[in-house]
Parts: C-alpha cells; structure tokens; sequence
C-alpha cells in the first residue's frame, strides 16, 4: 500500500466512523427534546422514561463523536499538511464558529444529561434545544468547508498561493447550500427512521407497549419530513454538480462520452476500459433534462477529462445507485407513514408499515455513507477541486500504514464496545441505578 | 490595526485556549491519575467521586484543545502543518490517548457496574489519563527545543523520531503530567465535604506539589542544553523576574494553603501557578512560535483572516463566558 493511499484510506476510515457519530449528535438531541417536551404538555410518563433513555444513549454517542472528531482536526493536519497549510487561511473560518458550536453543545450537552434535578424544567427543556441547535450548526459549518473543497472561491491562486483571500466569499462557496441542506436533512432522516425502525420491530412483537409507540411516533415525527424532503434536496445538488463538477457527475452517472440528450442510466456496472455500462437500465434524455432541465441539453462525460484525472467511477457510480435507491424507498415509505398519520390512522397498528420501517432501519446511515463517497471519492484526484491534488497535499512522513492500521483497530474496537453497551443500555434496558446517583449515595455529597 | 499586533493578539488567543485547557482538562486528566493510584479504605469513594466530578464537564474542557488546533491551522498555518508532519508520531499516540480516555471514561459510566468490568474501563482511562499529558508535554518540549523544522531532512529517526525522543522533551511531560495530577488533586478537596475524602486528596495535592518542584527543577537543567533560547530568556529576560516571583507566589500559597485546608485559595493559587508555568513557556518563545526561526509575524495568515476569527472569538467569548459559568455553577458551586 502506497503512503498515499494509506493516507486517503486512513482519512476515509476515520471520517466514515465519524459521521455516524456526528449524525446521531444532530438529531438525537431533537427526539430527546420532542419527548420531554411532550411528556411535561401530557404528563405521560412512556415520554419521559423516552426523554431519559435516549438521553443515556446519546451520552455514550456523543463521547464517541467528540473524540473521534478530535482525531479529524489533527488528522487535517498529519495526513493532509499542505492542504491545510494552502486552505487553512482560506476556510478556517467555519472551524472557528465550529469550535464555539461544539463550545455550547458540549457545555449544554453536559446540563441536560445531568442536570435533571437540578434546573427547573424548562431550563432543562431549553438546555436540550440548544444542544439540538448547535449540533446542527456544528454539521453545518464544517460541511460548508467540505463544500469550499467542491467549488473553491474567495482567494486568487498565484503561483501556488492563496492571495486575496477573502474567507465569507469562501464560506458563501456556491455548493455550501445545496450541501449543507442535504446533509442536514439526511442526519434527521437517517437518525429518525433508524430509531423508528428499532422501535418498530419491537412493536411487531409486543403490539401494545406504550412505551415503543411513544417513540414510534416521535422519531417519525423527526425522520419522516426529512425523508420525504430528501429526494427535492438531493436533486439540487446533482443539479449543481452537473454545473461545477462534470467529472464527478459523469462518474455518478457513469458517462463515458459527452452527448445531447443523455440517457439517465439506472443500476449496471461501469466496465471503464471498454468505457461503456454494463446491465444497465437508460432512461431516454432524462438525464439532461434532470441535470439542467432541457431534455437535449449537454451533458459532458468522462471524455471531457483526461483518463489521468478519472475518480475510482464503478465506487462512484456504485454509491449513488445505493444512495438514490435507498433514498426512495424512504420517501415512499415515510409518506405513507405521513399519509396514514394525516387520515389519523393508528400507525403503530399497521404490520406492514411496521415491517417496512424495521427494514429500513440502517438504510439512512448507509445512504450517508455512500453519499459521502460520492461526494469525497468523486473529487479525486482533487483535495480541492482544480486547485491542489490530493497527491501534493499529503504528509512526507513515510510509513503511513502504520498509523493507518492502529486507528482502524481503534475504531474498530470502539465499534464493538459502543454495539456492546448500546444493546445494554436501549434494548435490553435493565434497571439500574442512575450513574450519577449511585455515585452520589457513595460519596454523600448532598447529605 | 497593524498587521503585527492582528498576529500578537491571535497568538495571545491560542496561549489562552491552551491555558484554559490545561487548567480545566488538565485536571480532568489528573482526575485519570488518582483513580489509578486510589488506595486505601477509600478507595472506591475517592474513585467515585473523581467520575462524579469529571462527568458534566470533561467534554467541554475538550473543546479547548480543538480551539487550539482551529485557531492554528486557520491563523498560524505554517505552525500548524509543520508541528503536524514532524511530531506525527508523539501527536498520533497523544490522540489514541485522548480517545481511550474519554471512550473508557463514558463507557465505564454506562457499562454493568460490577467490579470487573469496572476495573477493566477504570484502566484504560487512567492508563491514558497519564500517556496524553506526557505526550502532550513532549510536543511541547519538542516545540521549545526548535526542532521543529521547516522541512524534515535526514533517515526517517533523524526526521521523525530524534526531534522528540530526547531527555528534555520527557522533562516537560513528566512536569505536564505532574501539574495535571497537583491540579486534580487540589481541586478534588472541593469536591466533597466529606472530611475523609478532603484529606486524601490534601495529601496527594501536597505530594504532587513537592513533586512539581522537583519536575520543574529538572526542566529547567534540561533546557540549558536542549533549548538554550528558552533557557537564556527565562533566565535573562527583563520580565523573567516577574514571572519567577509569581510563580513562586502562586506555588508556596497553593502548598500553604493546601496545609491549612484553605479550599478554595488552593484551587485559585494553584491554576495561577500552572497558568504563570503555561505563559512563561509561552514568553520565553517570544517572538516565535516555532523556535529558531519561525515568528508569530511570518507565520501569520492574512489580515483579513485574523481579523475576521478575532471577531469570532470576541462574538463567541460572549456566548461562552455565560455559558460555562452557568455549567459550573451548576455542577461546582459546592455548599461549604
Ligand atoms: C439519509 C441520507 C441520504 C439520502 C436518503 C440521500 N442522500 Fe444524497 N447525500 C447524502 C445523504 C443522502 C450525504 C451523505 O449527506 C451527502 C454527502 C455529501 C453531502 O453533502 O450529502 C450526499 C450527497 C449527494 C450528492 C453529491 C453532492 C456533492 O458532491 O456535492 C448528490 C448529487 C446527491 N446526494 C443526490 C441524492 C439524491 C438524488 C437522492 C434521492 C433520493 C439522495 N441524494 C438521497
Ligand atoms: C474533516 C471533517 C471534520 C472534523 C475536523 C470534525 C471535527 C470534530 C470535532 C473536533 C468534534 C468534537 C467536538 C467536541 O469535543 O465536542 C466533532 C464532533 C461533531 N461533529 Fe465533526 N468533524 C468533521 C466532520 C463532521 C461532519 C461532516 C459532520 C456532520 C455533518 C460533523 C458533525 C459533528 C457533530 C454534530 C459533532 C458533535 C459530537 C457528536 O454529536 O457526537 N462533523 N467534530
Ligand atoms: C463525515 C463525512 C465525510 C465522509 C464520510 C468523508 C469521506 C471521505 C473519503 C471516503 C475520502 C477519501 C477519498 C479518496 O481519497 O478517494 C475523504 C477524503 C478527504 N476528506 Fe472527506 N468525508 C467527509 C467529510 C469531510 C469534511 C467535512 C471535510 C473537510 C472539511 C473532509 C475533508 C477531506 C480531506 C481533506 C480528504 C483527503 C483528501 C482527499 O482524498 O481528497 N471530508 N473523505
């Protein structure tokens, strides 16, 4: 393995841990506040056991989240030197204002899980809505860097430098839209219909508990909307890679040549020394008129490109076909989650909603994944997109399989454990004394 | 405002972040030593009481350090990109260890309280809770020793291995790791009012306190050696008087305080003590971040860069000030 490839290999691994991570951080806050909120309206008490046991989970998540993210902000700089030494002026921006979110997350995060007793209420409430919004602020600005790496602006490249940089013409990138909308969308989905899911299966084995149809509810309350709203999100941003990444559109939809009137191809493998698709499903001029809504517009392809500077296209391609399938069946699903919930329908009722949901239960989170891959992957060999290739920006130290090995067991390990204490703590749930009290009898403070 | 005092007052920033961090996550990490090193008859209640105060607030010390890295990388990114490719390896072990120690820390939390598993968690953390801070103290030596070069020439140890794997580097981080655990220890006095558990800690702090004596001692005979600027500044420099009396001030009052179970001047005099250690580190550099050749002016990003993450942080000072005044006021404001 080359110290380049292990390089990238490294940054994927880590990055790919982290985002499950990042993802939960978003949006479980928000199910935990809409059951406390809903528990002090109803006094129903299925909603605060919901509001407490998801809590303990987040807190065992977010530990994770914290320190894997740890890892990527020195990672930027042990794999990728001179990448940040070139972007760090330019989009550090948003890791500054990054850093204050996750000030306020971490800080707010730290009130509401132990500070059930000792804050009113609503200030308890409060607490968890702010660590709901600053997780999705946290999302938000660092894939607005990401987006600057897609569509770099705000300086002028001479002889290798950034001069006249101008770091909120950089933050304004023109994907920082298109990108911050669907990942943020996509954390709410993914973590919603993950736990709707969970619940569901659950329901189909014990139908009355009213505990998992209290969560059953919220969680579809949170993934459904966004599930739906997906597929609108995801087409903006195919839309605007057609315009500013040709090549990386080219790969997702694996077209080799450039042509008016391009077929939408579905499914299929790209075979890229014969440069065609294989077994693949074409859809007549969709393509064109998806991508820039003109049935016979111009769609570039691979052509366009020298055959150097090709992205891995069957990954690629591969990823979208996983990401766009799975992102339909959520739509479809969740709508008629949305459907029955509109003619006031008992959801928790429905065996074959409840199956569909316990199905799609990881679906989000691999839809993440595979967006992402399109996403990073399709880049290449770009770190920033026309601007420095990923070859140029990595670290001289030699022997980067070393460290590659070790966090790849690290993380491994923590997969493992966090598997481990997650069934403890949510599905086998066993009744135990509160942390923080049981340490609190020990040590007598509040006698 | 001129370019160099954009470049000043952002490194002042990054030294401050870095003092908040060790005064706070410091201790978090000094906690990690005396579970470790808990003995005794107390020994559960002493461990106990070290999870119940790292708990609410160990995540947010944390961000400090991230603050540290972003304000690098964003405003210094020479400094940033060079510490990272030449102390790859001490950084990369640091990072293991702050992943083992908060992963372990939460999941001993989470995990069946039973006595094995308990103690199979308790040692990951305190095992990490005492490699970050050596490694920390490392890359610091490293830093103030300048061998941290523009580009890493030479055989791979001669590049990667030899700038840190020296006695003065270790120096510093045996000195981090005992601050950390003084620091633990004396602010664990506040934690409870349980006379018992005030004495146990009493005399660790005391104990760590003599310790960093000699720690600092040691530093010091290193550094004439291996960082003969930092030597010659700390010894010579118009304001390294100043500095030596302060810090003095600050560590004979931790101590006296700490014997005459003064609780809470303790806990003031002795951040002051680590903090004057952290600026006098910090001045002994000036002007450079990367000593011989690397000054906080050449190193600094554009104007337009530092000034607009000086407004961030004055904005985000704002929000944050309250805020981790309302989380320790909830967590730390002890009846005494
Ligand atoms: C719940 C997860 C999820 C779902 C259901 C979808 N996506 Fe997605 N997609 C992501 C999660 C995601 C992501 C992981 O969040 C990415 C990676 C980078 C980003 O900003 O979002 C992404 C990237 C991404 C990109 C690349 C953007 C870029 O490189 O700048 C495109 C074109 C799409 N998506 C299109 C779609 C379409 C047409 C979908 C139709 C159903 C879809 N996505 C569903
Ligand atoms: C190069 C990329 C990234 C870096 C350097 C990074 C850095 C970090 C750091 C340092 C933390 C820890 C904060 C703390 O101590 O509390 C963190 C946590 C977090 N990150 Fe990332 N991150 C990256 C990518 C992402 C992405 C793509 C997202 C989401 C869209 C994201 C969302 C979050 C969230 C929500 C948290 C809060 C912790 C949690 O919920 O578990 N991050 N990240
Ligand atoms: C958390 C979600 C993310 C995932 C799953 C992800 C995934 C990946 C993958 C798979 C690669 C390797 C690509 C290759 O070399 O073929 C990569 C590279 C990289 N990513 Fe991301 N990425 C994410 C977010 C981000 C963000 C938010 C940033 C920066 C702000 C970022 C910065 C980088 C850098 C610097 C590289 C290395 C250079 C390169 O290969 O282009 N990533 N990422």
């Amino acid at each position: 393995m080359s110290d380049l490839l292990a390089a990238r290999s490294q940054m994927a691994v880590s990055l790919a841990f982290h985002i499950v991570f990042a993802v939960i951080g978003i949006a479980m806050p928000v199910l935990m506040v809409v059951a406390e909120r809903r528990w002090q309206t109803t006094g129903d008490p299925a909603y605060f056991e919901l509001a407490k046991r998801w809590a303990k989970g987040t807190a065992i998540l977010f530990a994770v989240g914290a320190v894997s993210g740890t890892i990527l902000s020195f990672e930027l700089g042990l794999l990728w030197p001179h990448f940040m030494r070139f972007a760090g002026p330019v989009i550090g921006m948003p890791f500054s204002l990054e850093g204050f979110a996750f000030f306020l997350e971490a800080i707010f995060l730290g009130i509401y899980l132990y500070g059930w007793d000792r804050i009113s209420p609503r200030a308890h409430l409060l607490a968890g809505v702010i660590v709901a919004l600053s997780g999705a602020l946290s999302g938000i600005f660092v894939v607005i860097a990401n987006a600057w790496m897609n569509t770099p602006t705000g300086f002028k490249l001479v002889n290798g430098q950034a001069l006249d940089i101008d770091p909120l013409a950089a933050m304004a990138n023109p994907a920082a839209f298109t990108q911050t909308l669907h990942m943020t969308l996509a954390a709410y989905a993914a973590t919603g219909l993950a736990v709707a899911g969970i619940h569901a299966a659950i329901l189909l084995k014990q139908p009355h508990n009213r505990f998992h149809r209290a969560a059953l509810l919220v969680a579809l309350l949170v993934g459904a909307p966004a599930a739906i709203l997906q597929p609108i999100s995801g087409d903006l941003s195919a839309k605007h890679v057609a315009r500013h990444q040709p090549a990386k559109l080219a790969a997702m939809e694996s077209r080799f040549e450039t042509a008016r009137g391009a077929p939408l191809v579905i499914g299929g493998w790209p075979d890229v020394e014969a440069r065609t698709t294989r077994l693949a499903i074409e859809i007549p001029s969709a393509l064109s008129f998806l991508a820039f809504g003109d049935p016979m517009a111009e769609v570039r392809g691979l052509d366009a490109v020298p055959r150097a500077d090709w992205p891995n296209v069957p990954l690629v391609h591969l990823s979208f076909q996983v990401m766009v399938a799975l992102g339909t069946y959520m739509a479809l699903v969740s709508a008629w989650a949305g459907w029955l919930a509109f003619r006031k329908r008992d959801l928790a009722g429905r065996r074959k909603l409840l199956v569909l949901l316990a199905i799609g239960t990881p679906f989000g989170f691999i839809a993440v994944e595979a967006g992402w891959m399109v996403t990073e992957v399709g880049r290449q060999p770009w770190v920033i997109q026309g601007i420095l290739r990923t070859a140029d920006a990595v670290t001289p130290m030699p022997g980067l399989i070393v460290p590659f090995s070790l966090f790849t067991l690290l993380y491994l390990a923590l997969a493992a454990a966090v598997v481990w204490l997650l069934r403890r703590q949510i599905i086998e749930s066993p009744n135990l004394p509160e942390p923080q009290q049981a340490n609190l009898l020990e040590t007598g403070r509040r006698a | 405002m001129p370019d160099a005092l954009l470049a000043l007052l952002v490194a002042g920033a990054v030294m401050v972040s870095l003092n908040a961090y060790v005064v706070l996550g410091g201790a978090d990490f000094g906690g990690g030593v005396w579970d470790l090193l808990a003995a005794g008859p107390r020994r559960r209640r002493q461990r106990a009481l070290i999870a119940d105060a790292i708990g609410p607030i160990w995540e947010a010390n944390h961000v400090w350090l991230i603050l540290v890295v972003v304000l690098l990388f964003t405003c210094f990114p020479a400094v940033f990109s060079r510490v990272s490719v030449t102390l790859h390896i001490p950084l990369t072990l640091m990072l293991i260890g702050i992943v083992l120690r908060g992963s372990a820390f939460t999941f001993r939390t989470y995990d069946s309280q039973r006595d094995d598993v308990q103690r199979r968690w308790g040692a990951i953390f305190a095992g990490a809770s005492i490699i970050t801070p050596v490694l920390l103290g490392v890359s610091i030596g490293a830093i103030a020793a300048g061998r941290v070069p523009p580009v890493p020439t030479g055989s791979f140890v001669a590049a990667y291995v030899a700038p840190w794997l020296t006695p003065f580097p270790f120096s510093v981080g045996v000195l981090t790791l005992v601050l950390f655990a003084f620091l633990a220890a004396v602010y664990l006095t506040l934690e409870s009012n349980d006379r018992d558990l005030q004495e146990d800690f009493r005399r660790r702090g005391l104990a760590a306190g003599v310790i960093a004596f000699g720690a600092a001692a040691l530093v010091l005979a290193l550094a004439q050696g291996e960082a003969p600027q930092v030597w010659q500044q700390l010894l010579g420099a118009p304001w390294a008087i100043v500095l030596h009396l302060a810090t003095a001030i600050a560590a004979v009052s931790a101590l006296w305080a700490l014997w005459t179970r003064q609780w809470r001047l303790a806990r003031a005099a002795a951040a002051a003590q680590v903090s004057c250690i952290v600026w006098g580190w910090g001045l002994a550099q000036y002007p450079y971040l990367l000593p011989p050749d690397l000054s906080y002016r050449d190193a600094a990003a554009a104007a337009v860069t530092l000034k607009l993450v000086l407004l961030v942080l004055a904005a985000g000072t704002f929000v944050l000030i309250p805020s981790l005044y309302y989380l320790f006021r909830i967590f730390k404001a002890r009846p005494t």
